[in-house]
């Protein structure tokens, strides 16, 4: 069984990340990493490989070249190879040129399944694996949290506002699964010395046949017009407990709001 | 200007998110359309009509029944092509995000998420979303239509017009090969039991690191205390410990009592879609980094095991003062 994980770096979450006021895309010069709900994905992918005891986990991503520092930590919990879209004409994708440019990424590899996180760190999105799987016109379930793949077929536990839905679905399939799936095991020692030496490929939007004008600022659709700061929640008090010494505290704070 | 909602139903009602969607479109655009997509849900349409939709388009088959997203991307696509809507909104779901994806790449239309507002600015649509976990107001445009939007939960509020029985006019149905593949086995739904949260005035809500279900009767005493009720977030749900219905959250349910509690619980933006609008927020955390604390107006960092029973106790000897 070959399965593809979308995975994306995103830039860390702190003070230095921040919408550039000049291009109004997202900065991703500073500190990054992996999309931490990405890892359950990987880890889900890694699971059923072992269960069936043979099979492919690629990674597939898009963003600059330097992301491949941030794939390899995935590679390093065990995925096998790791394929990146990276080229020029990609910077400012939205959904519709995001979800052209992983589509063809995905089609040149064929695989049986592929698998999303449940949102993206950075955007918020939480969308791609719908678009995704219409451009490769196979079914699409999102929200997992419990996933069983047996004879060619995936039947997954997905959690709705009403309560838990039990889909299934053949093979091949687009499956996004919550982070509430699995917990992510770390990259072993040995794992993250592994990492360096698989395959690392890097292709170009030529190199999967997606013209410029589908990527990119040109081939998105959304616009972003106007950045300001958010409306003041006031300031945050902080209190650190020792030993439940903080209780006081608390109580202080309700009565003062008259809500004790 | 032409706008068309997508009236997600459950069972024989239109989800109160759609509802405030459709008050909100019809507010900037009178010519509002909504679309009901499902089995036997024709008789739903005229619940429309009060919101002030004059006209509700149905596309009404069995193999429409179970609510999964790829058989409305074939039934809404085809409606925005032939009629020409130029603006299409969805009240987010797990459900309406989906549909919203998959029509966006069926289309090639621009979709903006997160939405909490929406308003018009010289003949075209602007779109204002909050970012960076709540650091940044974003103001979203389209560059071509259809203009798709998915609206944040709880943004508005259904606003009755007591328009008339809306127009309704039944849409055919024809489905992509790949979009019935994905079939519904079961839905267990859990019925309310007991007061709701979304009633309670005061919450207090145990996440994953309570450590594990025997501690939310420290929580239960607490909440007694204050006069309140316990909440949960999804990944205690998950993980057994503690009922559905008492889930805060994107999936879950969407509350704003007077004072929030979190014990235990991150903030993940699952969580806090569902939460952001309590008017006090106190959250214990022994992660200082926890994001939770970025949007809470106290921060106690300490172990909630040390801290929850010794506040119950303060709390019950004022109350007995």
């Amino acid at each position: 069984m070959k399965i593809a994980v979308c995975v994306k770096e995103v830039p860390d979450a702190g003070p230095s990340r921040r919408i550039d006021p000049e291009t109004k895309r997202m900065d991703r010069s500073g500190d990054r990493s992996l999309n931490a709900f990405d890892l359950n994905a990987v880890e889900a992918a890694l699971r059923l490989k072992e269960a069936a005891g043979e099979g492919e986990v690629v990674l597939v991503s898009m963003g600059p070249s330097r992301a491949l520092d941030s794939l390899r930590k995935a590679l390093g919990m065990g995925a096998d190879r790791a394929v990146l879209v990276s080229d020029d004409a990609c910077a400012g994708s939205d959904l519709v040129a995001t979800s052209h440019v992983l589509a063809a990424a995905l089609k040149r590899e064929e695989p049986d399944l592929v698998l999303f996180g449940q949102q993206a760190g950075d955007g918020d999105g939480a969308v791609l694996w719908s678009a995704v799987a219409d451009r490769l016109r196979l079914p699409v379930i999102s929200q997992i949290s419990e996933l069983e793949v047996a004879d060619g077929t995936a039947t997954a536990k997905r959690q709705t506002e009403f309560g838990y839905d039990r889909i299934s679905t053949q093979l091949p399939a687009v499956l996004a699964v919550s982070d509430s799936l699995n917990e992510p095991r770390y990259p072993s020692l040995k794992g993250i010395m592994g990492a360096k030496k698989k395959p690392q490929e890097t292709l170009s939007l030529a190199d999967i046949g997606v013209e410029a004008g589908k990527a990119g600022e040109a081939g998105s659709r959304t616009t972003v017009l106007d950045l300001s700061p958010p409306p003041s929640r006031g300031e945050t008090i902080v209190v650190e407990d020792e030993g439940g010494s903080s209780a006081e505290k608390i109580l202080e704070f309700l009565m003062e709001r008259k809500l004790a | 200007m032409s706008t068309l909602v997508f009236l997600e139903h459950h069972g024989s009602a239109i989800q109160r998110g759609a509802l405030g969607v459709l008050s909100k479109a019809v507010s900037l655009d009178p010519d509002t359309a909504g679309v009901l997509v499902g089995s036997g849900v024709r008789e739903v349409a005229g619940e429309a009509g009060r919101y002030g939709c004059s006209k509700v388009y149905v596309a009404d088959d069995a193999s429409l029944e179970a609510p999964l997203p790829q058989p409305r991307v074939d039934v809404i696509s085809r409606l925005i092509r032939d009629k020409g809507f130029e603006t299409v909104l969805f009240g987010a779901s797990v459900l309406s995000a989906d549909v919203a994806a998959g029509v966006s790449a069926r289309l090639d239309a621009g979709l903006n998420w997160d939405l909490g507002d929406i308003e018009r600015r010289n003949g075209d649509v602007i779109g204002k979303r909050s970012a960076l976990g709540d650091t940044v107001l974003v103001d979203v445009g389209w560059s071509s239509t259809p203009r798709l939007g998915l609206v944040r939960a709880g943004s508005f509020d259904p606003v009755e017009h007591g328009g008339g029985a809306p127009e309704v006019e039944d849409i055919g149905v024809e489905l992509e090969d790949f979009s019935s593949l994905a079939t519904m086995v079961e839905q267990a739904h859990e019925e309310q039991t007991g007061p709701s949260i979304e009633e309670a005035d005061i919450l207090v809500t145990g996440g994953r690191g309570l450590g594990g279900p025997e501690h939310f009767a420290m929580l239960e005493e607490l909440a007694q205390a204050l006069g309140g009720a316990v909440a949960s977030t999804r990944a205690v749900v998950d993980s057994g410990w503690y009922p559905y219905p008492t889930q805060i959250g994107q999936t879950g349910k969407v509350v704003s009592p007077k004072l929030y509690i979190g014990a235990g619980v991150s903030g993940a933006i699952q969580h806090k879609v569902g939460m952001q609008t309590s008017q006090t927020i106190v959250a214990i955390n022994k992660d200082p980094n926890a994001p939770i604390f970025e949007f809470s107006d106290l921060a106690v960092v300490g172990d909630v095991h040390q801290v929850i029973p010794k506040l119950t106790e303060l709390v019950k000897a004022r109350k007995g003062a």
